[in-house]
């Protein structure tokens, strides 16, 4: 098995695979891939162990996995993609990106079999070789295009067995709208108020509690949602009351992107669900205010 | 006649020393900024910038020490308003009209309920404080006054302080219906501001992403329409003020004061900006959204420094 990026996500599978069976890193810096092969990948938090990893910056380098999984963030997906063109032909891909359209980008540089992908854990990465692991909640993961179930169900029984919590479903679209949703929603809002996610969000007592902003960001991402025959697999409203309700505030990665200046995954998350309501004429004016204001907001320190 | 300006900061400033100008006004200053008063009260009030002028003038942060006053001018911040006018109401008890140039809507109401005869104004002219005493001009521009409807102000009143404020050197109108100027303004400040504070970008900026001006537009349209269904004729077209505004040599790199105020982790005015469109509204049944979504950014934006 091999994962494409070492932020928090990648490493929380490389190390968790890494006790149950050979796992490659290929990373974007050499020095994190000797880092790693030098010290291997210590897991804290929730889990607490250590994990020996083989890591290299060049496929070539590395031993033919069956299983790829590409866990950069969207922003890197692209070069991550092409870095993988031409290599394990007889692996089986998968995406875990936030937001939309990750697969497709994938594909357009092979044609592994694909596996869509979405995660709700998450994980605070403190160097190359050590992440923490926060949130222990879900991967679900689901065929794209025509790969067969049973594989769907062999990874999952991999990550399994390796301590990660994990759903096989035949049809992953309606989790990865329910997480659409929800991460347009919740991202974009923190991104621009600098609140992390907590209580205000499900507020909705007076006019200008962000709840109702919330709430009517989520009702239009339904609205696309469903324009575009999908049923969801979780309530974005409920998960987001259910989130603020689970004590220490998660602090939502493009909030953390804006505050270090960094690029953000709001077009694969926000620009993918406006541009889907376009497509759909599906009116989401709450929607498209948030991604246009977070996108100027990264224009400012650009 | 004696006036006194209420909250004598930038904008307070500018009326306070230009009407200290005239031989047959009487200005007293009410501001907490002790400061600030102690420095008027010793060098007189300066101005410097698009006009240089030192106005002589009593300052105080004790209302007790207030005359009865003719007129009143508040020009505090619009959520210091209830506050500035508790305590000073007593010197207007005695037939004195107050006036308001403050930004944003509602400030009107918040008068009326401690004084008698209230004076709707807008005012475009800006500054900002540099040093206690010491007021910078950005802008000169007009200011409009206007009977406030459920408790007017006499109009011979309203046009013989108009009139003061004219010849002091801040030409003012005293028209029958001043809500135009009014909401032409707090449409164009509550469609352009929390977008430069949200966005950290300046109004030049803004307008030229052509998708973030088009949410601009529809904040603009909102509040039209709520002006619309109060029969408020708009005394020309906020969306030209945007545009003249995004030009390099008129404020393309304006940084709205919102995105001042949040980067100095101030409360901002947004209550009395797009709070005050989405309270209207409701009124009279004008939906409103976007308005209150940005509210309620900017209410979110606000919270985040006391967490």
């Amino acid at each position: 098995m091999c994962v494409v990026g070492g932020g928090s996500i990648g490493s929380l599978y490389a190390a968790h695979i890494g006790t149950v069976s050979e796992a490659l890193v290929l990373t974007r810096r050499q020095e994190h891939a000797d880092a790693l092969n030098r010290e291997g990948l210590r897991v804290s938090g929730r889990h607490d162990f250590m994990a020996r990893v083989t890591a290299a910056v060049d496929p070539g380098e590395l031993p033919e996995p069956d299983l790829v999984i590409v866990a950069t963030k969207s922003t890197e997906l692209e070069s991550a993609a092409a870095a993988l063109e031409g290599h394990f032909p007889a692996a089986t891909v998968m995406t875990v990106q936030n937001g939309l359209g990750a697969e497709a980008i994938v594909r357009a540089r092979g044609s592994w079999p694909l596996i869509s992908a979405v995660t709700f854990m998450s994980g605070t990465r403190h160097s190359d070789t050590h992440v923490e692991y926060i949130l222990d909640t879900e991967t679900w993961v689901g065929p794209y295009e025509e790969t067969p179930y049973e594989r769907v169900e062999e990874v999952a029984a991999l990550l399994a067995a390796s301590g990660l919590e994990v759903e096989a479903l035949p049809d992953l679209l309606p989790a990865q709208w329910s997480k659409l949703i929800f991460n347009a929603t919740v991202n974009g809002v923190a991104a621009l108020t600098g609140l992390r996610h907590d209580a205000h969000f499900a507020a909705e007592a007076e006019l200008w509690d962000l709840g109702r902003l919330v709430h009517g960001l989520i009702d239009e991402g339904k609205r696309v949602a469903a324009a575009n025959g999908v049923e969801l697999h979780d309530d974005p409203w409920e998960m987001n009351v259910l989130a603020t309700q689970r004590g220490s505030a998660h602090s939502p990665s493009m909030l953390e992107d804006v505050e270090a200046g960094r690029p953000t995954e709001v077009e694969l998350i926000n620009g993918s669900l406006v541009r889907a309501a376009e497509r759909s004429r599906v009116e989401a004016p709450l929607q498209n205010a948030v991604y246009r204001l977070v996108q100027a907001r990264e224009s400012s320190y650009r | 006649m004696k006036v006194c300006i209420v909250g004598c900061g930038a904008v307070g400033s500018l009326f306070a020393a230009n009407l200290a100008q005239l031989d047959d006004v009487e200005v007293w200053a009410y501001d907490l900024a002790q400061e600030h008063v102690d420095a008027i009260n010793r060098d007189g009030l300066r101005l410097s910038g698009a006009g240089d002028v030192v106005g002589r003038l009593r300052a105080t942060s004790d209302a007790a020490e207030l005359p009865a006053c003719d007129f009143g001018i508040v020009a505090t911040k619009a959520m210091h308003t209830e506050a500035a006018i508790a305590a000073t109401a007593q010197a207007f008890a005695d037939r004195g009209r107050v006036a308001t140039v403050q930004n944003g809507i509602g400030n009107e109401e918040v008068l009326a309920r401690h004084v008698e005869r209230v004076i709707r104004g807008t005012t475009f002219p800006a500054g900002k404080v540099v040093e206690p005493g010491h007021v910078q001009w950005d802008v000169k521009g007009d200011t409009t006054l206007g009977p406030f409807e459920p408790s007017p102000a006499p109009m011979d009143e309203i046009q013989r302080l108009a009139d003061a404020c004219t010849r002091g050197g801040m030409p003012t109108h005293a028209v029958a219906d001043a809500r135009g100027p009014q909401w032409r303004k707090v449409i164009f400040n509550a469609a352009t501001n929390p977008v430069g504070a949200l966005t950290r970008l300046s109004h030049g900026r803004v307008c030229e992403r052509p998708e973030l001006r088009r949410v601009v537009s529809a904040l603009v349209d909102e509040g039209k329409a709520v002006a619309a269904a109060q029969g408020i004729e708009l005394d020309a077209d906020p969306e030209e003020l945007i545009d003249h505004a995004a030009r390099p040599e008129v404020a393309y790199d304006h940084k709205a004061s919102m995105l001042q105020d949040i980067e100095a982790r101030r409360l901002t005015e947004i209550d009395y900006l797009n709070g005050g469109i989405v309270g209207f509204g409701g009124q009279h049944g004008v939906p409103t959204p976007l308005n209150a979504a940005i509210w309620a950014l900017v209410k979110g934006l606000e919270a985040s420094w006391t967490m």
